[in-house]
């Protein structure tokens, strides 16, 4: 049976120009990129080269870019590093700052470590307001906060007032509903009210769907990952401004200027440059063509299930379209149905989809990103996120707005399931 | 079996351990259209059973050894529902629930059913040492050949409807030829451990902690039947009745047990031997497998317990038990037996105040 598979932003398919960067660096660059002869110059090349169009497309230096493993490590390593780093500078009690619908690589990390979440409103967009007012709150001198701060009172940066906050980091694009956070407005309020913090963005969702280098201009660290725009998994990309030093979480051989120990992949590097390189390109016609796919399944499947289909990030009686949602993702909560059920039959009929981001065991969770939605746990529990991209054709909307509506019609007669 | 055919879809619950491993196997051998399904059930923290990752692992790594799709549902909202809420408000209430039980009728032979249903599944099957034998009057359920295994005791809610639509491929087998046989399929899941406890509860954290994050946890005076204090207890929500040990009564003189639990004045009353005994047990959602039996039957109240002969009521309010024997703790299972076969099942009450 064919597959449609319209589950592009949990990994997408290999693109070619990735397929061919890979098979030839691997091929031709054996040797380790940090050594001194010929074949380790010729691969340190190759390496600088994927280097140089990755920052290209992201809109920064070359020397700013840090190679690690994916999204979860460049996701990590912003926080962590930010955390580690101020830490150990100030002696004091520094938080990271994030919003309640990040990725678990950032919301993990911000959490465990005592930091603080700001909520969305009910598009899955970041209070901003929330956000100014957490960062006064913790920015605030405190006078009558615990023994452990009062004991640093006297060094200088307890006096400057505003060091508690080590990192700010807020998502370009949501994984789970394709909300876009704007991020120009959220350097604003920060570099206002906490002026030192190290500014974040899990941007590996958006590389598909907006500017990236220019949205994350004023943004000091900046992640992003090869497998949701057509590259291998296992190669992703930390952006560390200039001038901005973080711990790193990997350390030995001090490659990638220190930042980022471990033999680089050449081959990893040039594949994600080449997939990066193309979606960029390509990314303009690619929002227009795909916009209009997705807008295709919405519709349908409202018009065979009526109101009970509603777009997650789009509230009841909310007016202003859908320009806040990047243009590949349909989340959608059904009512009266059960996700797990839905995502089988369409499984069965060769349809590859998602609900909220699955757990390491493979069963669906209810998603943290649609209850900080403040959607109903209920209705939740009937989410289908259909998520588009460079290979999804008009022919793939149409069947699976077939299936999708069939296989409700099924789960009716169960009870949802 | 009868209306049961090989080319029948079937959704085979795997928990990760040996027994289910080997009835998918044993399904597939008998040409079953089959894929396997593990039930995430709980997403704190646990020892093993059910719940955890490396479980549902060890069943994905089985259902590959046999070439079947493997999925995960999560239940755990059902499960909590169904199962861990009632499990704390039952201790809460001083009775002794036993939530396997809770969980096989609302989750494995309930949820699960009516999801298999709903994708498409003909049967549902299990691990469970239990049999489903064909009598004149209907399908029922049977103990597992091997005796020290049989599990027809938490299963016994099973109605005909229920065993119409299911497959017990282990009950008519032992352990160790089950066991033996995974082995020589080279099943990853041979030598794992039987699952004992409660898999929502981690053996560290104990019940009473567990508890205690949900409930006030109460202590509680320990009596004797004339009223007289003897003792004390940490926690009136995990007494059980017949329980000997930790009642912080006095050495010496003759074994005392737990008569009877009264949450509402945190009261322990203890007793002898003999004044542990009773004649009958009250009875709550008893449920005959077909028409009421007056005869004597056999019942069991605990797991692996020693069954005794007795008569139940017919309306299934009472059991009468032939010979004295020890009260049983309320909120147990009480199920009767003809032979092999389980005749009817239900719950022991809460005595109407016998010491207090």
């Amino acid at each position: 049976m064919s597959e449609i598979y319209l589950d592009h932003a949990a990994s997408a398919p290999l693109r070619d120009s990735a397929r061919r960067a890979w098979l030839e660096a691997a091929d031709r660059h054996h040797a380790n990129p940090t050594g001194s002869h010929l074949a380790a110059r010729e691969a340190r090349r190759a390496l600088d080269r994927a280097r140089e169009q990755v920052a290209a497309c992201l809109g920064a230096q070359p020397g700013e870019i840090v190679f690690t493993s994916g999204g979860s490590e460049a996701d990590n390593m912003a926080v962590r590093g930010a955390l580690g780093i101020q830490r150990s500078a100030h002696q004091s009690s520094t938080v990271a700052v994030t919003t309640a619908v990040e990725h678990h690589a950032v919301l993990d990390p911000v959490t465990f470590s005592g930091g603080v979440t700001v909520g969305v409103d009910e598009r899955g967009v970041i209070d901003l307001q929330a956000l100014a007012n957490t960062l006064k709150e913790l920015q605030e001198p405190s006078e009558q906060t615990g023994p452990h701060q009062h004991q640093h009172q006297d060094t200088p940066d307890a006096h400057s007032g505003d060091s508690s906050v080590a990192v700010v980091s807020v998502m370009a694009v949501n994984n789970e509903t394709g909300s876009i956070n704007p991020l120009g407005e959220v350097a604003e309020v920060v570099r206002q009210l906490a002026p030192t913090a190290l500014l974040h963005t899990d941007a590996v969702q958006a590389v598909n769907w907006i500017d990236v280098a220019a949205a994350t201009a004023d943004f000091d660290l900046v992640s992003a990952t090869g497998h949701k725009v057509g590259g291998p998994v296992g190669s992703g990309v930390l952006v560390v401004r200039d001038g901005f030093q973080l711990d790193p979480l990997i350390i030995g051989g001090g490659q990638e200027r220190g930042r980022r120990a471990g033999t680089p992949d050449v081959a990893g590097a040039a594949a994600l440059a080449a997939a990066l390189s193309e979606a960029t390109e390509q990314r303009s016609e690619s929002v227009r063509r795909l916009r209009l796919l997705r807008d295709d399944l919405i519709a349908g499947l409202m018009v065979s299930l009526g109101d009970r289909v509603m777009l997650s990030a789009v509230p009841h009686g909310y007016a202003g379209g859908r320009d806040h949602i990047a243009a590949g993702i349909a989340n959608v909560c059904i009512a009266g149905i059960q996700s797990e059920a839905l995502l089988f039959l369409l499984d069965a009929a060769g349809i590859r989809a998602s609900a909220a981001s699955s757990c390491s065991s493979g069963a669906q969770d209810p998603s943290h990103v649609l209850a900080a939605m403040g959607v109903p746990r209920e209705l939740a529990s009937g989410s289908l996120r259909l998520s588009l991209g460079y290979t999804t054709t008009p022919d793939d909307i149409q069947q699976a707005v077939k299936v999708i509506v069939e296989s409700v019609q099924r789960l009716d007669r169960f009870d949802g399931g | 079996m009868a209306n049961k055919t090989k080319t029948q879809r079937v959704l085979v619950a795997m928990s990760g351990g040996v027994d289910s491993s080997v009835a998918a196997a044993r399904l597939l051998d008998a040409g079953y259209d089959i894929a396997g399904v593990t039930m995430k059930l709980w997403g704190g923290p646990s020892d093993t059973g059910c719940c955890s990752v490396s479980d549902v692992d060890d069943a994905r790594w089985a259902a590959d050894e046999l070439g079947i799709e493997h999925h995960v549902f999560n239940f755990g909202d059902d499960f909590e529902r169904h199962v861990v809420a009632p499990y704390v408000s039952d201790h809460a209430a001083g009775l002794t629930p036993n939530p396997c039980i809770e969980c096989n009728r609302h989750i494995k032979f309930d949820r699960l059913l009516h999801r298999a249903d709903a994708l498409g599944f003909d049967l549902v099957a299990t691990g469970h040492h239990a049999r489903i034998v064909s009598t004149a009057t209907g399908l029922r359920l049977g103990r597992g050949i091997d005796n020290a295994k049989d599990q027809s005791y938490v299963l016994h809610m099973l109605g005909p409807e229920v065993l119409q639509r299911l497959l017990l491929p282990v009950g008519e087998t032992t352990k160790q030829q089950v066991r033996s046989e995974a082995e020589a399929r080279g099943l990853v899941t041979a030598n794992k451990p039987d699952s004992q406890e409660v898999c929502f509860i981690t053996t560290a954290q104990g019940r009473q902690e567990f508890l205690s994050q949900r409930i006030p946890i109460r202590s509680g005076r320990v009596v004797n039947t004339a009223g007289e204090q003897v003792g004390s207890v940490e926690s009136m929500e995990l007494v059980t009745i017949g329980q000997r040990r930790g009642l912080g009564a006095v050495g010496g003189g003759l074994p005392r047990y737990v008569l009877d639990v009264d949450t509402q004045s945190a009261t322990v009353t203890v007793g002898s031997l003999e004044e542990l005994n009773c004649q009958s047990t009250p009875l709550t959602r008893w449920c005959w497998a077909d028409q009421p039996i007056s005869d004597e039957v056999l019942v069991q109240t605990s797991a692996h317990g020693t069954p005794a002969a007795a008569t139940v009521s017919v309306d299934g309010t009472q059991v009468h038990w032939a010979e004295p024997r020890r009260r049983v703790a309320p909120g147990q299972a009480v199920v009767a037996y003809q032979g092999d076969i389980v005749v009817g099942g239900g719950t022991a009450a809460l005595a109407a105040g016998s010491y207090s």
